[in-house]
């Protein structure tokens, strides 16, 4: 094939990703569970690379997790997201950066259908003036927070103080990724890599010199369901898919999880304590389970932040077998303590702890 | 009989998500769901592109659309550039405003999804919050959650949270005057006549099944059993 069209053809699986200057909205998920990897990311870009990253506290929910569980209609979800279009026009930025893989969906599945149905951007339009007074614009860029880390990977490997690597070893870290449905799934030319080859992730394994894990079931869904985790009868669903998921990737004996979505992080952490306590079924090796983490929690450490400080020890799976393979010299007397270092209670029955 | 087609038709997923199904079976082999549920999105579409008024309204009072976890994988795979899961999200819309959605185990559990994350997006501004996920209703979170609502203070303030207060960071206090606007956009577009509608039917229905009912909160028979109620004929 002639230079000229492979280009084309990749094209379709590359992504412009916004420089700086960028309109900041979080996730009802990954605040409440992970809040110190948002956090990290606001840390990152503000003072480590210098970059202006805006949030306006009036910002909310995208309502995606309602959306979904089929309470909100897209009539009503149309206008909360152009609602924090308008706070954004109304801040001066053009640039969206988004904190949870639903939002991601949520925002590309509604500037999808303004561009098909633009009678739907004219009624929401009309909409969001009629409740707020609000006014929009549509954002010129729409990056995944992900895909701003996985932008400046290269800047995180330039100053990785512990790469992925097992130390005991010598040999790189074997990295599980698991992208989230809703990142590409739905509009593939709004993720990197699009559907087929989705690199958002992996870019980072690579990039940090761990060695990214083929498995079966690796773009299998997590197993969230919306409903079929909100309510407890329909549970089963959510744990019989993470299982096949952790089933599938046993074999290739991961050394960690690396997730792109709140919701997925979550599941893949705390079903592998359930699975554990309803059989003592555990996925990693010698009798323990396999570590789970956010790409900003991932970039920490690379980066040599106290685990601690990132949030590690709130995961149901603890990660001291990934810290001691990466040799990073950890503080566990530094684990339970208060942002002003008063011990806290130590809780029990954690796993790998 | 209601033309439910035409009404379908309406919503724009519904059009956008049907183009012509060939039967392949592609998104029954992908779907989570089909993986462990009696479900089988490849005959959703087959049937409503039929247009069999009968058959549909089966379908909207049946456990059977609301097996579905809306991952969209269907999404990609389809040849025909269908999105089944975009159907079955209409379907479900109209079984709910046609009170169709109370005839259905399954269906039944919108009542308690509004009267949980329907509520905190009105009460608190998020979908889900750290204080509105209890263990005792989340059992697989695990003694760390146990640990983190008992101080949840204290490791927020060490992971740079702001829980409750105002001003920028994770779990802020959303200001009253955002709130007001949430709840005028719901008004304004049909979002708080969807969480009447869910509340109405089930009301009846709790009359129906001679269950507790209570117009607030999740203490009480009905949301109890909507919550938990499982009878073992779902999966294969």
């Amino acid at each position: 094939m002639k230079e000229e069209g492979k280009k084309r053809i990749w094209s379709d699986y590359q992504k412009e990703i916004a420089d700086d200057h960028f309109f900041y909205v979080r996730s009802c998920i990954r605040q409440t569970f992970f809040p110190g990897s948002e956090q990290f990311f606001l840390h990152f870009m503000r003072n480590i690379l210098g970059k202006d990253v805006f949030e306006n506290p009036s910002h909310t929910s995208c309502t995606g997790i309602g959306y979904h569980g089929d309470i909100v209609p897209l009539r009503t979800i149309m206008s909360v997201v152009a609602r924090h279009f308008a706070l954004m026009k109304e801040s001066g930025y053009k640039n969206i950066a988004i904190s949870c893989v639903t939002s991601f969906g949520i925002y590309t599945e509604i500037l999808e259908t303004w561009k098909h149905f633009p009678e739907e951007l004219e009624q929401t339009r009309a909409d969001l003036f009629k409740a707020t007074g609000r006014e929009f614009d549509i954002p010129e860029n729409v990056a995944h927070t992900s895909d701003i880390i996985y932008k400046f990977r290269n800047e995180i490997a330039d100053k990785a103080k512990y790469p992925l690597i097992n130390k005991i070893t010598g040999e790189p870290l074997k990295c599980v990724e698991h992208i989230g449905c809703h990142y590409a799934k739905m509009f593939p030319k709004h993720g990197v890599g699009g559907a087929e080859f989705p690199s958002v992730l992996s870019g980072m394994i690579d990039s940090w010199g761990g060695q990214v894990v083929d498995y079966p079931e690796r773009r299998h869904c997590c197993g969230f369901g919306f409903r079929q985790y909100l309510v407890q009868a329909n549970r089963g669903y959510s744990l019989s898919n993470t299982m096949k998921k952790f089933n599938s990737m046993q074999p290739f004996k991961p050394d960690l999880v690396l997730t792109n979505c709140p919701g997925c992080n979550m599941f893949m952490d705390k079903w592998q304590y359930t699975a554990k306590e309803m059989d003592g079924t555990v996925y990693g090796e010698n009798g323990e389970s396999i570590p789970v983490l956010t790409y900003e929690e991932l970039a920490g450490l690379v980066l040599g932040y106290n685990p601690w400080d990132l949030g590690l020890q709130f995961h149901m799976v603890q990660s001291e077998p990934l810290l001691r393979k990466l040799g990073i010299n950890f503080d566990p007397d530094d684990k339970f303590r208060t942002k002003d270092g008063k011990q806290m209670p130590v809780p029990k029955k954690l796993i790998n702890a | 009989m209601e033309n439910y087609h035409a009404m379908l038709m309406k919503d724009i997923r519904f059009e956008e998500g049907l183009n012509a199904c060939m039967n392949c079976g592609v998104c029954t082999a992908i779907c989570p769901a089909a993986e462990f549920y009696e479900y089988d999105p490849r005959k959703i579409v087959d049937m409503v592109q039929t247009g069999d008024n009968a058959e549909i309204e089966k379908l909207l009072k049946s456990d059977t659309i609301w097996y579905c976890g809306e991952c969209m994988s269907c999404k990609t795979r389809c040849p025909r550039g269908n999105t089944p899961a975009f159907i079955v999200m209409s379907l479900r819309t109209l079984s709910q405003k046609l009170g169709f959605f109370t005839d259905s185990e399954k269906g039944r559990q919108q009542f308690a999804i509004k009267r949980t994350v329907g509520e905190n997006i009105f009460k608190y501004g998020y979908c889900v919050a750290t204080y509105a996920v209890s263990p005792e209703m989340h059992l697989e979170q695990g003694p760390i959650w146990d640990y983190i609502i008992d101080h949840t203070k204290e490791i927020y303030e060490r992971l740079g949270g702001n829980i409750g207060e105002p001003g920028e960071g994770p779990l802020r206090k959303i200001p009253e005057a955002t709130r007001v606007e949430l709840k005028k956009i719901f008004e304004v577009t049909g979002g708080t006549e969807l969480f009447n509608t869910i509340e109405k039917y089930s009301k009846e229905k709790a009359e129906e099944m001679g269950l507790e009912f209570k117009d607030e909160g999740i203490d009480n028979e009905y949301f109890n059993e909507v919550f938990k109620a499982n009878n073992n004929k779902h999966t294969l």
